[in-house]
């Protein structure tokens, strides 16, 4: 691949990345929304956190098959328990990582 | 149950740059061993420093950039990688739709920079903090390019470390989930929340299981904030 193919290349993968990020955004943050949308909305961030996270937890990323007992669940235990008590994402983080660590997790 | 968002005037713009990169941090520190293991992959199907940070630049995805680096490898054609990676990002418009509720009303110029640096981890970073309050749309901006910045940093030191790099030290690579987890755990007040979490989390696993690819993120992420949003409405419709 020449470099002005590998440019062209990456050129348009940023701009498909790109459009997705924008085009809502641009259309919808400058006009009054109704409220059903709104609450919608709120609702996207919990959905979409428990979406990305459920599969690392509970599924071989591999296999794509159910597994209970990989040190990633085993380490989100104690981690989501410390995000409960504390609420303090720094701390969530490095908990996580060294029970992750301490289970033998990589 | 409307949420109560404060409007960027109520904050006070000081303070701005410091506080974004310290609410960044935990991606930052995240982003380092994928951005070095991408840099190390990527050199592996023959792509130098200079063009891997480019990709970064223009791109800043990674799951994307691993599929395409991996497709590189392989000979696929252009077409092929950039379709794949619209579809891998197209997640993202979810995010860009649900960012307009607490950037309603900014101006465009700030909106579409914004955008290049709408990220799993700088939305749910920026979401918990806008929830939270005390929050606007410049220290969302500096989360954006602090993870921006780490990121191709990252992934430039990968591409010219090359093939060395100590995997799984200090169970860095649970940083990313464990923060997902705890932005998890901010998002859960209410019932309603916790039960779109869990459908969420079921309809992810069992997409996950049986459908190649990433779609599971977004099919999940509309099934259970729709299934939550009709729980909420007939919750509301049979209060007095």
């Amino acid at each position: 691949m020449t470099w002005s193919d590998y440019l062209l290349l990456v050129a348009a993968m940023g701009a498909v990345t790109y459009l997705p990020r924008a085009l809502p955004l641009l259309a919808l943050a400058r006009r009054r929304l109704p409220q059903g949308l709104v609450d919608w909305l709120g609702l996207i961030p919990v959905a979409l956190l428990a979406a990305l996270i459920a599969p690392i937890l509970f599924a071989d990323g591999a296999t794509r098959t159910l597994t209970l007992g990989r040190p990633e669940l085993l380490a989100a235990l104690p981690t989501f328990l410390f995000a409960w008590k504390t609420r303090s994402l720094g701390g969530t983080v490095l908990v996580g990582m060294a029970c992750f660590w301490l289970l033998g997790g990589r | 149950m409307t949420e109560n968002l404060e409007t960027s005037a109520d904050v006070p713009r000081e303070g701005w740059l410091r506080e974004g990169m310290a609410a960044a941090w935990p991606i930052c520190l995240g982003y380092l061993p994928l951005g070095l293991a991408l840099g190390v992959l990527a050199r592996q199907a023959g792509l130098g420093p200079w063009e891997v940070g480019l990709m970064s630049v223009l791109v800043f995805a990674g799951s994307a950039q691993f599929i395409a680096v991996a497709m590189l490898a392989a000979g696929s054609s252009v077409g092929a990688i950039v379709a794949t990676t619209f579809v891998v990002n197209f997640r993202h418009f979810l995010m860009s739709s649900a960012l307009a509720v607490p950037l309603a009303g900014v101006r465009r110029g700030f909106l579409a920079l914004f955008a290049y640096g709408i990220t799993d981890e700088s939305f749910s970073v920026n979401l918990a903090r806008f929830r939270q309050g005390g929050w606007d749309r410049w220290r969302a901006l500096a989360v954006n390019q602090s993870a921006n910045a780490a990121w191709v940093a990252a992934t430039v030191a990968g591409s010219l470390a090359g093939t060395f790099i100590p995997e799984g030290a200090f169970g860095i690579g649970f940083a990313l989930p464990a923060m997902f987890l705890c932005l998890l755990v901010f998002q859960l007040q209410g019932r309603i929340h916790l039960l779109t979490a869990l459908i969420a989390g079921l309809v992810a696993v069992a997409w996950y299981r049986v459908v190649p690819g990433d779609s599971y993120v977004v099919v999940a992420a509309v099934a259970a904030a729709s299934a939550g949003y009709a729980l909420q409405r007939r919750r509301r419709g049979s209060q007095p």
